[in-house]
């Protein structure tokens, strides 16, 4: 039995390799809140104030960070079919170094210091060449005909272009030194950032969990083997092109713009209408949040290419950072959310099963992780992005906002706590001593 | 000629589909329907298990020589999801509605994730290892009793 249970678990790696990052992240989330609550509405007067900065990474780094990471940890064994090595150092490794790599990096902003911004610097450069390599040597591993491994490889080079890119500008708030292109370099490094690693890797992986938990058809096969390439040629091409002398590019970027803008609205409709076409008539938290961020996602790509089309909307107060909150906010920390919900409590329910197996009955997910808890969550999340889109255009609304945001973050906090309280206290009844735990 | 990938993923795709009826029934108030449903697909996901367990997985370790390899784990999560079976069974028996939706969620994910692991990496090492012996197999597979 003991030697059974072992094999199982050479598919699943260690619950706390994701959940040291799960339960790090919406504590990420309040402090992008607390920190919205304090500058309040001079955050709308520039995007390139270091107080917005601040904020931004706080959310991407922070939140998304956190949890993709955790996510694609969990998720290599059974989507590529192939683990990553050494998974209890690499996750502890890994974590211990962003966690406070974030918070100095925000600090470093915010206090317009050097030194936080320095150890910030190292810190992160060295999570995240630990995280790259140890996920990309088992994607080398992984099968090529597989979408979602493309996808996931994709993501993985468009992190390591963005963390380039992002020493490199933090090298110019650590040491002062004369960095011309900076504007540039910041939107290389966000477009990467948010459509590249995010973009990308939220594409990569929906093409399993869409079908998988409302059992939807599967997504088009044309859309599968290429939305992902396409959209990383688009990438890299915008990025030589951006390089051109001003006025020779306009028409090339805004080609591009377009092209990935037409995309990304391609991969929305067609996942809101898979699940409109779901075979499991049940609708739950998870699949809405997925729907309000693709609805999310589609006013961002509206609102972004209204303003390259349109030059005077892009110069208007605000619409970048209304644009930012739809794309982070709306979109990604909404799919990000509604993953959690399932990966969560089915991982507590699959490690608890396997330790207590004819010892005593494992509760249900829905036990584990009960639904109004999360329909409160979802609520709070569901105003707090339009109230933070729209205080991009009325400043004094960032109050309520942040107040709603940071409520939904405690609460999926206490969420995911609860949930974890359940399977340490069930795990105590495992017939051997602790389950591993590290 | 057909392939083990092929007809097995055809054949979860069938037991996805009872799936959803027996879940979709549950919101009705008649337990003998859902009781039906639920042994319908009870009985699709026994013999899709019987015939992984009883002629594919076996051929696989005999020709590949790995009997401790991915057959083992997909065995262990077959003893997982029995048992969601049975206490999705149980939960018909005391008509306790939220613990049927519980763990039919909970069989959902565990079946999917399985699945997704046999489409993607057992099946098409089982293609690959039994391209010899493939009419056999398949043959053999289509002659398991419910």
């Amino acid at each position: 039995m003991k030697l059974e249970a072992g094999l199982s678990f050479s598919q699943a790696p260690p619950i706390l390799v994701p959940f040291r990052f799960f339960l790090s992240a919406p504590l990420f989330g309040l402090l992008a809140a607390l920190l919205a609550l304090w500058y309040g509405p001079s955050l709308m007067e520039s995007r390139w104030q270091p107080s917005v900065l601040a904020l931004t990474h706080l959310m991407t780094l922070g939140f998304l960070g956190m949890a993709m990471v955790g996510a694609m940890m969990q998720m290599l064994p059974v989507v590529a079919g192939s683990p990553v090595a050494h998974p209890v150092g690499v996750a502890r490794a890994v974590h211990v170094l962003l966690l406070p790599g974030v918070v100095l990096l925000a600090g470093g902003f915010l206090l317009g210091a050097h030194w936080p911004m320095r150890i910030a610097m190292f810190l992160l450069g060295t999570g995240f060449t630990v995280f790259v390599v140890a996920v990309g040597l088992s994607l080398k591993r992984a099968s090529s005909d597989n979408p979602t491994v493309v996808g996931m490889r994709y993501a993985v080079s468009a992190l390591v272009v963005t963390v380039a890119l992002g020493l490199t500008l933090a090298s110019n708030y650590g040491w002062d030194w004369w960095l011309i292109e900076r504007v540039r370099l910041t939107n290389l490094h966000l477009t990467w950032g948010l459509l590249g690693w995010v973009g990308l890797l939220v594409a990569g992986v929906s093409y399993q969990v869409v079908p998988m938990f409302q059992l939807t058809p599967s997504y088009p096969k044309l859309l599968t083997r290429w939305l992902t390439t396409a959209l990383f040629v688009l990438l890299l091409l915008w990025s030589v092109v951006y390089w051109l002398p001003e006025g020779a590019q306009v028409q090339v970027i805004l080609a591009v713009s377009l092209a990935a803008a037409v995309i990304f609205t391609v991969f929305a409709i067609v996942t809101l209408r898979l699940q409109l076409r779901r075979r499991r008539k049940q609708s739950d938290v998870t699949l809405l949040f997925w729907r309000f961020g693709m609805v999310c996602l589609l006013l961002a790509l509206a609102l972004g290419v209204a303003g390259q089309v349109i030059p005077v909307l892009d110069r208007v107060q605000g619409d970048n950072i209304a644009l930012g909150f739809l794309f982070i906010a709306g979109f990604a920390v909404s799919v990000v959310n509604g993953m959690l919900y399932k990966i969560v409590p089915f991982l507590i329910w699959f490690h608890l099963q396997s330790l207590l197996m004819g010892v005593a009955r494992v509760p249900n997910m829905k036990l584990i992780m009960p639904e109004p808890g999360m329909r409160r969550q979802m609520w709070l999340h569901f105003a707090a992005v339009p109230a933070l889109a729209l205080s991009a255009l009325w400043p004094p609304l960032i109050y309520p906002a942040a107040l709603l945001f940071g409520a939904s973050m405690v609460l999926l906090e206490v969420n995911l706590l609860n949930a974890f309280r359940i399977y340490q206290q069930n795990a105590k009844l495992a017939p051997k001593g602790e389950p591993s735990s590290t | 000629m057909g392939s083990i990938s092929s007809y097995m993923t055809s054949d979860h795709h069938r037991c996805d589909e009872l799936f959803s009826q027996a879940e979709a029934a549950a919101s009705g108030k008649d337990w003998g329907t859902i009781a039906a449903d639920l042994q319908i697909f009870l009985d699709s996901m026994h013999h899709h298990f019987k015939m992984e367990e009883e002629v594919l997985f076996p051929a696989f370790e005999e020709r590949t020589g790995m009997s401790m390899g991915p057959t083992q784990v997909m065995r262990m999560e077959h003893v997982q999801m029995r048992e969601l079976f049975d206490a999705m069974s149980d939960a018909v028996k005391l008509q306790d509605r939220d613990e049927f939706l519980g763990q039919a969620e909970t069989l959902l994910v565990m079946m999917q994730q399985h699945n997704m692991k046999e489409e993607q990496m057992l099946y098409l090492m089982a293609d690959r290892a039994l391209a010899g012996e493939m009419e056999e197999v398949l043959q053999q597979m289509r002659a398991v009793g419910a």
